[in-house]
């Protein structure tokens, strides 16, 4: 599998770090509101098909990058910059939501 | 002259005799024969014993589907077992024995197993060996006993225990195209997509590229094939953008066109060139695959189709053809299809005499009375053979009236002598890449075979692979696919080659076996029969991928490249449904067995980095004891002679307390954090706040994970308004340094924060104790180092022996300490100086084991502590946890479960029996040896205390505060220590700070 990072170019999938499902959304930092939390801490969606996820170049320029990838080809449609890009690339889901 | 080389023809080279042995006795071979070609040359015709039954076993086939013929080659004491002798060539001084025999391959012991074979049936081990259902051999006990003799008596090669000498290595190769196989279809789209100049590479399995071009007979343009396909190489040679692999199996088809393949670099050389490998793994990603891969053909099924002297038309047909071998002189064929016409042409061309010819159709094209005549045999159709005669070797077979609708008629039958019978049941594309690409196979009922659907994603079949059995038609498929990978656009008309012969008719009559009495083989490897097919099918098993596990059927190294379709075909007429119904199962990599040494490479013995600090030497010089921590190495004790470990630490621990010692820490984990916005940055990583640390002073700092659980903890510099140095756990390095790079990244990409691991740009070297101060005094130049100048916590830069350093008084030791960082380079120079400023004083070198008494000591916490399950309050760390701000964790941590009652609870133990506690070990109320039970806790870590004279501990236990003054008692029944302790608080020594703050 390769990831083409948008700084290093095509680089193989053993360089990049899986930093998780790219479809969580933090909370406000001050909210308490425990249902959100914990819908962000601990739930994860875990599709068949386009899932948005987040990888690390850690062996590389260790850029964070929000990757579109079907899970059952490991075909990558789309990674851009989490920085620039937090959105995911395919709309984001409901937390909970059924893929 | 070899009895059975023909006099002239192959494609060997005659003038060179290469000598080899096999089974201790020595031969000779040409050049570019393989092990299978010379040995038959010979006149050998007994190549091994079968997996289960020991039946003598010949050769079935000339390539990388041989079920039948496997050895093991020896090379000095490495043994590798099971290679076909068919993939084998010949090199002067190889040396390869037969298997699975004993005490020879002619007189062997176990071939009794076929007198009783009737019982040795699908799953016959598994039924038999069931234990008793009661006693000492209850279940599958019995079975595990037993296991180890079967075993012994069952198998195939056996593997060496000597180390591999040899060197493997791994390349990676990319590539517009990469064409797998070098037939004609093979050949013609490398050609076309290197002049279209794709950067193309060509995979051969083979030592010879051109695949059946090397053996069809036929002519291609006026030319014998051969000479066309070396032609093509040659012109391929000359492209700058072609890479060719010969003998390289592309065994494996991965996600994203990466495709896996094994080069045989120096197996059939007497000695590797100098820096070769043996093998050379290739992990290829091309834009696009042109699969031309060929396919195999099938044996038929009928009893004794095992014999010695049966084989494969095609294979026989390559024998003469290519190695000028002739498999036997009195041949019989055996088809159900044309192809084999032309194999018995081609023997009879080589001085073979073809005796019959028995198709199973009732009646076969003129083109086929043709060439039956050519050969000079009598043509019986409608016929089938339902025996065969001799002991290792063919004498003769049996042959009777056969019609697919009513089976045979045994009224007629007769008995013809031959000492070979060569054998076509149609073909089988080799879709092995493409099913593992993905690809679902579809049943041609035409060809009678499972065919590659239309063309995948990153890969376009051509020739034998797509069912396309003409030569010419081969080409003008590989030309389009060769085209179509390089992305060129089709051509409107193509001109086939003109290839000699016109093709036969490629569609065989659907039969894959023939009913008779006698053992008729499906898998030859595995030795399943047509009856254990039948068998499982009515034991219940009805979806083939059980068929394939309860029978093994496919499940050999050969892994059913000629069994699979038959065993299909015998299972779906049991079921009484079509064939596709049935279904077939997955290929999964390895197309063909490799070898794990090419996998590995250069990728064995310890893989680990070893992280050495800058120190490291000095520590080795002066009698440290190293501890591997994670990568790092670090002292564990400075051991004296004669000294144990719990004396060393007891007498470092206790010299620091009276006068000083120093400690290495240049592996804690260093990060800095650079910008504007760190100030605000760590304030939300930290449980506590930063943003109003002054320049110049350090801060005990407290990291939690969302979940609202302690994560990490260390102190942190502030040098300047917006440059800080975190310092983190040694064994938290990395995980701290990605924990923070998330957040910066995807949470907070506003924050204008840089961050830098700077973990091996310094060294840090931590000297405390009372005389602390006074050794620094005496060698720091350009700072002073007093209360005043250099408080608690206070940070200021001088110089040691002329080197700049970072002086921080902080303390982990709970005495008088300072951290003291020089660059990493001047990290062994700035040490000295220290060791010598310390020697008036008596300071001491200590290690992890007074580091670790010294902390506990004094209560701190580390690993063993925050373990992944203990929050803040757990380990009485609450005050650290801001009210003013939110941070890391401060949403999740005052959850119901994180703030109840009866949580584990930092606390310290004093060993009331005066015996040393262990860490793991549990904390209850009362003994109960007998029944160990009501755990309150564990020790997360344990010593002897200099300072107190006892033996001492920290646990988390239930209750915490609440059980302080409280006995309790240790109960660790693996070590078999049970005994008092008394529940204390976790800060054992100088509880108020005292001598920290000096």
């Amino acid at each position: 599998m390769l990831i083409t990072c948008p700084y290093c170019g095509p680089r193989d999938v053993s360089e990049f770090a899986y930093q998780g499902d790219g479809n969580r959304t933090r909370p406000d930092p001050a909210s308490t509101d425990p249902e959100a939390w914990n819908a962000y801490v601990y739930d994860r969606l875990n599709p068949a098909g386009l899932h948005n996820e987040i990888w690390q170049h850690a062996g590389g320029c260790r850029a964070h990058l929000a990757v579109v990838r079907d899970t059952l080809t490991h075909e990558i449609s789309s990674v851009r910059f989490a920085r620039e890009h937090g959105a995911p690339a395919h709309g984001r889901r409901k937390p909970g939501a059924k893929a | 002259m070899s009895p059975r080389r023909t006099p002239s023809g192959g494609r060997i080279d005659r003038l060179r005799t290469i000598r080899f042995i096999f089974d201790g006795t020595a031969y000779t071979g040409h050049q570019g024969d393989t092990l299978a070609s010379a040995l038959l040359a010979n006149g050998v015709s007994l190549f091994g014993r079968s997996f289960k039954y020991h039946r003598p076993r010949g050769v079935l086939t000339a390539g990388v589907d041989e079920p039948n013929a496997l050895v093991t080659v020896l090379r000095g004491e490495v043994r590798e077992p099971n290679i076909p002798a068919t993939m084998v060539e010949i090199h002067d001084g190889l040396t390869a024995v037969s298997q699975n025999r004993f005490p020879s391959l002619a007189y062997d012991v176990s071939a009794i197993n076929q007198l009783g074979g009737k019982f040795i049936s699908a799953g016959f081990y598994y039924k038999t060996f069931m234990g008793p259902l009661i006693g000492p051999l209850k279940g599958t006990r019995f079975w595990m006993l037993c296991e180890k003799i079967i075993r012994r008596a069952a198998g195939l090669g056996r593997a060496g225990h000597a180390p591999d000498p040899s060197r493997y290595e791994r390349m990676n190769a990319f590539c517009d195209v990469l064409v797998v196989g070098s037939g004609p279809a093979g050949l013609a789209a490398a050609l076309e997509a290197a002049q279209s100049g794709a950067r193309v590479i060509l995979a051969e399995l083979d030592p010879c590229f051109g695949g059946s071009a090397n053996w069809s007979g036929e002519k291609i343009d006026g030319e014998p094939a051969a000479t066309w396909a070396s032609d093509v190489v040659g012109e391929l040679k000359a492209h700058g953008n072609v890479r060719l692999l010969k003998r390289t199996t592309v065994w494996g088809y991965y996600d994203g066109n990466t495709l896996a393949a094994i080069e045989r670099v120096g197996d059939h050389k007497d000695a590797p060139a100098r820096g070769a490998p043996r093998h050379r793994h290739w992990t290829i990603r091309a834009k696009s695959v042109v699969l031309a891969t060929g396919a195999f053909e099938r044996p038929l099924v009928f009893p004794g189709n095992d014999r010695p002297g049966v084989m494969m038309a095609s294979a026989a047909m390559r024998y003469a053809n290519q190695y000028g071998v002739l498999p036997g002189e009195k041949i019989a064929v055996l088809a159900n299809n044309d192809s084999a016409y032309r194999a018995a042409v081609a023997l009879a061309k080589a001085g073979a005499r073809i005796v019959a010819i028995a198709d199973l159709r009732p009646d076969v094209s003129a083109a086929c009375r043709k060439l039956a005549t050519e050969a000079g045999a009598e043509l019986l159709t409608g016929h089938a053979v339902i025996g065969t005669e001799g002991g290792k070797k063919l004498s003769g077979v049996k042959l009777a009236p056969f019609s697919a609708a009513s089976g045979v008629s045994k009224g007629n039958a007769r008995d013809i002598g031959a000492d070979c019978l060569v054998v076509s049941g149609g073909w089988s594309p080799t879709i092995h890449l493409a099913s593992q690409a993905g690809a679902r196979p579809l049943w041609s009922d035409d060809l009678q075979a499972f065919l590659p659907p239309e063309a995948g994603k990153g890969w376009i079949g051509a020739g034998a692979f797509n069912g396309t059995f003409s030569t010419a038609e081969a080409i003008s498929e590989g030309f389009a696919a060769g085209r179509k990978a390089a992305g060129q656009p089709a051509l409107e008309t193509t001109t086939l080659p003109d290839v000699e012969p016109a093709p036969l008719d490629p569609n065989p009559a659907p039969v894959f076996e023939i009913k008779a009495k006698g053992k008729a083989f499906v898998d030859f490897q595995h030795d399943v029969t047509a009856d254990d097919v039948r068998l499982a099918h009515l034991e219940g098993f009805v979806s083939v991928e059980h068929l394939k596990r309860y029978t093994t059927l496919g499940m050999a190294t050969d892994q059913g490249k000629g069994s699979n379709v038959p065993g299909l075909a015998i299972m779906a007429e049991a079921l009484g449904k079509p064939i596709p119904e049935v279904g077939t199962t997955r290929f999964r990599p390895p197309y063909a067995p490799v070898s794990v040494g090419a996998l590995a490479a250069e990728r064995f013995g310890d893989l680990k980095p070893d992280r050495l600090t800058p120190m490291h030497d000095w520590h080795l010089e002066n009698g440290a004891t190293m501890y591997s921590a994670g990568l790092w190495f670090r002292p564990m004790i400075y051991g004296g002679p004669g000294e144990t470990i719990e004396q060393a630490y007891v007498r470092e621990a206790g010299a620091t307390r009276e006068t000083a010692g120093i400690v290495d820490v240049s592996t804690l984990g260093k990060i800095a954090v650079q910008g504007p916005d760190a100030a605000e940055f760590l304030d939300r990583v930290y449980s506590n706040v930063f943003s109003t640390l002054p320049v110049g002073k350090a801060r005990y700092g407290l990291m939690l994970r969302e979940d609202g659980l302690v994560f990490d903890d260390g102190t942190t510099w502030r040098l300047g308004e917006h440059d800080f140095l975190m310092t983190t756990t040694t064994a938290n390095a990395g995980k701290v340094m990605q924990h923070l790079e998330y957040f910066l990244d995807v949470v907070w990409p506003d924050l204008k924060v840089h961050l830098t691991s700077v973990t091996d740009q310094w060294a840090g070297a931590a000297i405390g104790g009372p005389r602390a101060r006074e050794i620094l005094a005496s060698c720091v130049t350009g700072t002073r180092v007093d209360n005043e100048a250099l408080p608690f916590m206070g940070i200021v830069h001088g110089e040691i022996a002329g080197a700049p350093v970072m002086i921080c008084r902080l303390s982990f030791s709970g005495e008088m300490a300072f951290e003291v960082y020089s660059g990493a380079g001047h990290g062994t120079h700035v040490w000295e100086a220290l060791i010598e400023a310390g020697k008036p004083f008596g300071m001491v070198p200590y290690g992890l084991e007074a580091l670790g008494t010294m902390r506990i000591e004094k209560g701190h916490v580390t690993g063993a502590e925050i373990d992944g399950r203990t929050s803040a309050r757990d380990l009485h760390l609450g005050w650290m946890l801001s009210k003013k701000k939110p941070f890391i964790g401060s949403a999740m941590m005052d959850r119901e479960g994180l703030s109840a009652s009866g949580r584990l609870e930092l606390v310290g133990l004093i060993s009331l029996d005066n015996r040393p506690l262990s860490g793991g070990a549990h904390i209850v109320e009362e003994v109960d040896t007998a029944n160990p039970h009501g755990s309150l806790g564990h020790i997360t870590a344990a010593c002897f205390s200099p300072a107190l004279g006892k033996y001492i501990a920290l646990a988390l236990v239930s209750g915490g505060k609440a059980r302080h003054g409280k006995r309790a008692h240790v109960s660790d029944p693996l070590r078999n220590r049970f005994g008092p302790v008394e529940i204390v608080s976790h800060h054992f020594f100088d509880p108020e700070g005292k001598r920290m703050h000096g």
